[in-house]
């Protein structure tokens, strides 16, 4: 493990993080004929939130957006720095459950359907997260994302199926459109915001901070199936954030049901046969 | 005295006294004592056999397993009797059954003669035995309260306490020495005491629902039982031995059969599919008896056995059925708790689940499989009775056991709150002691079996998704400020504060417990052990250090921001209403989802029916062909 690629993220996330959503913001803008914001806009807006009133519903609400933030930081730190990736995956979901609660705690019908549809999401997308951590482990030996990190033969080419799951399960987590179910950029009108309904302020700055660090680590995720060649990987995360944003802007959202059966089939389908194939070569001697 | 014995035979002996004392004041007194000489002795054992591998001891006589005999016997008649009088005739034909192969057994093969070492104490012994010494008592003390308001809230139940008292300590003497005995003859006598004495508490309100119920877990539980009999008949006509340490060391081809056999009562006790309706059915029992049952008796009998002969399942075909009949429940099981809204209805479905667990470890049999499901006891017998009393106190505060009832509890009843979430938290948070456990189960089944890994891997979405909206009722925070003024029984408190503790404790400990216990035990077993990274305990124990620092900078944040109504599409309304189309104004209320349409009970148990009973057909299937010489 190296601490000093965990710090590395700890600062630079949120800046690669805010680039990189200011970047989607303009090229969806411009995907719809619109000029778009300047690409430092996601940093302003930031800036903004936080010099504004902060506003709650029940007191205790915004500590869950803390832990949110500090969780989801670690968890990337975990990661960057070569930790165990089936750790890794708890620790996200361990952050991701605190923001959930927060929106619990306002007990208000908006933040209390996004936390419903917010787990029912979690839920959709943790049995191919833990089914790739399972094909690297088959592929590389190891589930220590170092090791994974550092294999000199090209994972995409064992791990095809289980990285087209992962390209699927990852609009999720990008909260893009169509899994955009608990919380949305776009105007929604049964949802408003979703989970983050009643968080203003600083708070839903710092929910926006926590967005870009996992928006790094999901990508971070993508780069291990291309780690031979890190040339070769930033293209493949570039072409998938790209594909997310097309898919964005061309698909009408799911309901809860279909996102989650469909989700569980490409899981089912792409992710385990997979792994019973690479399982079948590598331990059954074929 | 022998330890082991004072802990077999001392809660026989306060079961007796609590039986024939009939002042409720000296008969909690006693219990309360003798609780804690049965905690006291368990804890003086771990002190005692701190640092040593294996014990045996030669306790075995003729007078002892006459008696045992005669007491079988005595069962029998008492399980006939009730059977005839209710007219419920399948335990009626599998007790007759049972017993004839018993009685023929004994009387016509003397085997127990050869056995010396009847007693023995290993790892595996020493951690059951503080599970039942500990939890178990501290079930026992919480239980006199509990009883005492359950009368006073049930008038109709007519007062059997003292029955149920004494059945509930003859229970960890029954568990005390099911987990000591080396003899099989012996673990089966227990086994038959477990049987009876659940058989007795899920009937206590003698209600049309409860008999019925106690006479599935009866029936079903004879059913395994039966297995268990005929796998010792086997083990005595086919020449082996009827010691456990014996039995673990002859060839596996041999004892393939009878091991099969055992797995299968396994399964039964611990509530396996398709045998599951039986533990659900138990929760009209009152809430220390579910407590009890859960966590440090009964269905942990039924993994402690498999896990037992997990080095004989390892590798093997049936092992193979039988960690996927493990794996399915889990699923399965996982998959029901999301539609349930009744509290211990979802407690009784994640216990069935978490027991598939341990079942899939045993059955993958490898050194890395039983050291997770080692774990999985140990964390779940402390996480599931702490969450089954605070239920049981919650439920008799605010007359409700369901979910959507417990909304805002943390301001209503903050310290049972506070207990209730440390428990959820403790079944499936990182860095709790269950997903330590998920964990190390995960990386044992990627190596053996992915199709386990799978199995996992979504029943593990789904846990999230159960415990987490359970965990956002209890903490939202109620609009109307309502709060529960009844005051909660000291002592009840006081158990529900050491299990907390415990929780937490066996979390912060969990590289001590790794290191003393757990890997001993496996390493006495196979040689090799499992063991947890440096870097992965560190990173725990930093995870751990987080999340027990955050809560405290909810100082601060309290007294952060304005508070204002919530966001109701912009239409003004009253705290806890909303104004709705042409001016109505109606009362607000949310309930969880339960997505009924796709984790409907009845659907998923048909389901998970047929694939597992597909799965024991193959077991036994294979365990015959391999028993008929082709190789598998």
């Amino acid at each position: 493990m190296n601490l000093l690629y965990g710090l590395v993220y700890l600062i630079g996330a949120p800046i690669l993080g805010g680039i990189i959503i200011g970047l989607d913001r303009k090229i969806t803008a411009r995907m719809q004929s619109r000029v778009g914001p300047p690409v430092l806009q996601p940093f302003y807006d930031v800036l903004k939130l936080f010099e504004k009133e902060n506003i709650v519903v029940t007191r205790s609400q915004n500590f869950f957006v803390f832990a949110y933030l500090l969780l989801m930081a670690l968890t990337g730190i975990m990661f960057f720095s070569g930790g165990d990736l089936l750790l890794v995956i708890f620790a996200m979901t361990l952050a991701e459950v605190f923001l959930v609660l927060g929106a619990y705690s306002a007990n208000s019908p908006y933040s209390f359907l996004g936390a419903e549809r917010e787990l029912i999401q979690m839920m959709a997308f943790e049995p191919m997260i833990l089914l790739s951590a399972a094909g690297m482990y088959l592929a590389t030996g190891s589930f220590f994302v170092s090791s994974i990190a550092a294999a000199t033969t090209p994972l995409i080419l064992l791990l095809p199926g289980i990285f087209l799951g992962l390209l699927y399960v990852l609009t999720i987590k990008l909260r893009k459109s169509p899994f955009d179910l608990s919380a949305t950029q776009h105007a929604h009108q049964e949802l408003v915001q979703g989970v983050t309904t009643e968080f203003s302020g600083s708070t839903l700055g710092g929910i926006e901070i926590a967005r870009w660090y996992e928006t790094v680590l999901i990508l971070g995720f993508v780069y291990l199936f291309f780690g031979f060649n890190p040339l070769v990987a930033v293209t493949a995360i570039i072409l998938t954030y790209l594909l997310q944003l097309f898919v964005d802007n061309t698909y009408p959202r799911f309901k809860w049901a279909l996102a989650l059966k469909s989700s569980w089939t490409v899981a089912l389908v792409l992710g385990m046969i997979n792994i019973l194939v690479l399982w079948l070569y590598f331990k059954g001697g074929l | 005295m022998n330890p082991l014995v004072f802990l077999i035979l001392f809660p026989f002996l306060a079961a007796l006294f609590l039986l024939v004392i009939p002042r409720d004041k000296i008969r909690r007194a006693i219990g309360y004592i003798t609780a804690i000489i049965i905690l006291g002795a368990s804890i003086y054992l771990l002190y005692g056999n701190f640092s040593s591998t294996v014990q045996y001891f030669d306790l075995g006589s003729d007078i002892v397993n006459r008696a045992m005999l005669i007491t079988e016997g005595l069962i029998a008649i008492y399980i006939a009797y009730m059977s005839l009088k209710f007219r419920k005739y399948y335990p009626l034909v599998l007790i007759v059954l049972q017993s004839a192969v018993l009685f023929y057994f004994e009387l016509t093969m003397p085997y127990q003669a050869e056995i010396l070492n009847n007693l023995f104490l290993d790892k595996l012994s020493l951690i059951m035995a503080l599970i039942i010494g500990v939890i178990g008592s501290l079930i026992c003390i919480y239980s006199f309260g509990y009883m005492r308001e359950f009368h006073e809230q049930h008038r109709e139940v007519k007062d059997r306490r003292s029955v149920f008292f004494f059945v509930m300590y003859a229970f960890l003497g029954a568990m005390f020495g099911l987990v000591f005995s080396n003899n099989v003859l012996w673990i089966y006598f227990f086994w038959e005491l477990t049987t009876i004495c659940s058989f007795v508490l899920i009937g206590y309100t003698k209600t049309g629902e409860a008999m019925n119920n106690a006479f599935r877990a009866l029936t079903l539980n004879l059913l395994g039982s039966l297995a268990f009999i005929l796998a010792i008949f086997y083990l005595g006509t086919s020449g082996g031995s009827m010691a456990l340490d014996q039995i673990l060391l002859m060839d596996k081809a041999v004892v393939l059969i009878p091991v099969a056999l055992i797995g299968f009562a396994g399964l039964t006790k611990s509530a396996q599919l398709p045998f599951s309706s039986w533990l659900v059915g138990a929760m009209v029992a009152p809430t220390p008896v579910s407590a009890l049952l859960h966590s440090s008796t009964m269905v942990k009998a039924g993994v402690y056995l498999m896990v037992r002969f997990a080095p004989i399942f390892e590798g093997s075909a049936p092992g193979v059925a039988l960690s996927l009949v493990g794996g399915v429940t889990f699923l399965i099981a996982s998959g029901i708790a999301i539609s349930q809204s009744n509290a211990k209805k979802v407690l009784a479905y994640s216990t069935i689940a978490t027991l598939g667990l341990i079942a899939a470890c045993a059955g993958v049999g490898t050194y890395e499989a039983v050291w997770a499901a080692m774990f999985l006891i140990i964390f779940h017998a402390i996480a599931k009775s702490l969450m089954f009393l605070s239920v049981g106190t919650v439920e008799h505060r605010i007359g409700s056991k369901d979910i959507d009832d417990m909304e805002g509890l943390v301001t209503r009843m903050p310290g049972v709150a506070v207990m209730m979430l440390i428990g959820i938290a403790g079944m499936f948070l990182a860095p709790f002691g269950m997903l330590i456990s998920k964990w190390a189960t995960l990386r044992a089944f990627i190596d053996i079996n992915p199709v386990l890994f799978g199995l996992v891997a979504f029943g593990s979405g789904i846990t999230v998704f159960f415990w987490a909206k359970w965990m956002g009722k209890i903490i939202a925070v109620p609009r109307a400020k309502e709060i529960v003024r009844e005051k909660i029984n000291r002592d009840e408190m006081a158990v529900l504060a050491v299990l907390a503790i415990l929780t937490v404790g066996a979390c912060v400990s969990f590289p001590l417990v790794s290191h003393y216990f757990v890997e001993p035990y496996v390493l006495g077993i196979y040689g090799v052990t499992a063991q947890l990274g440096q870097d992965n305990i560190m990173i725990m124990l930093l995870m751990f250090a987080a999340v027990l620092v955050l809560p405290f900078s909810m100082l601060y944040f309290r007294k952060k921001g304005k508070q204002l109504p919530a966001y109701m599409g912009a239409r003004p309304s009253a705290a806890g209403r909303f104004s709705g189309t042409a001016g109505v104004e109606k009362e607000l209320s949310l309930n969880n989802y339960y997505l009924e349409r796709l984790f409907g009970e009845a659907k998923l148990m048909k389901i998970g029916v047929v694939i597992c009973v597909a799965l024991i057909v193959i077991m036994f299937l294979l365990t015959g062909l391999n028993y008929a010489g082709v190789p598998i």
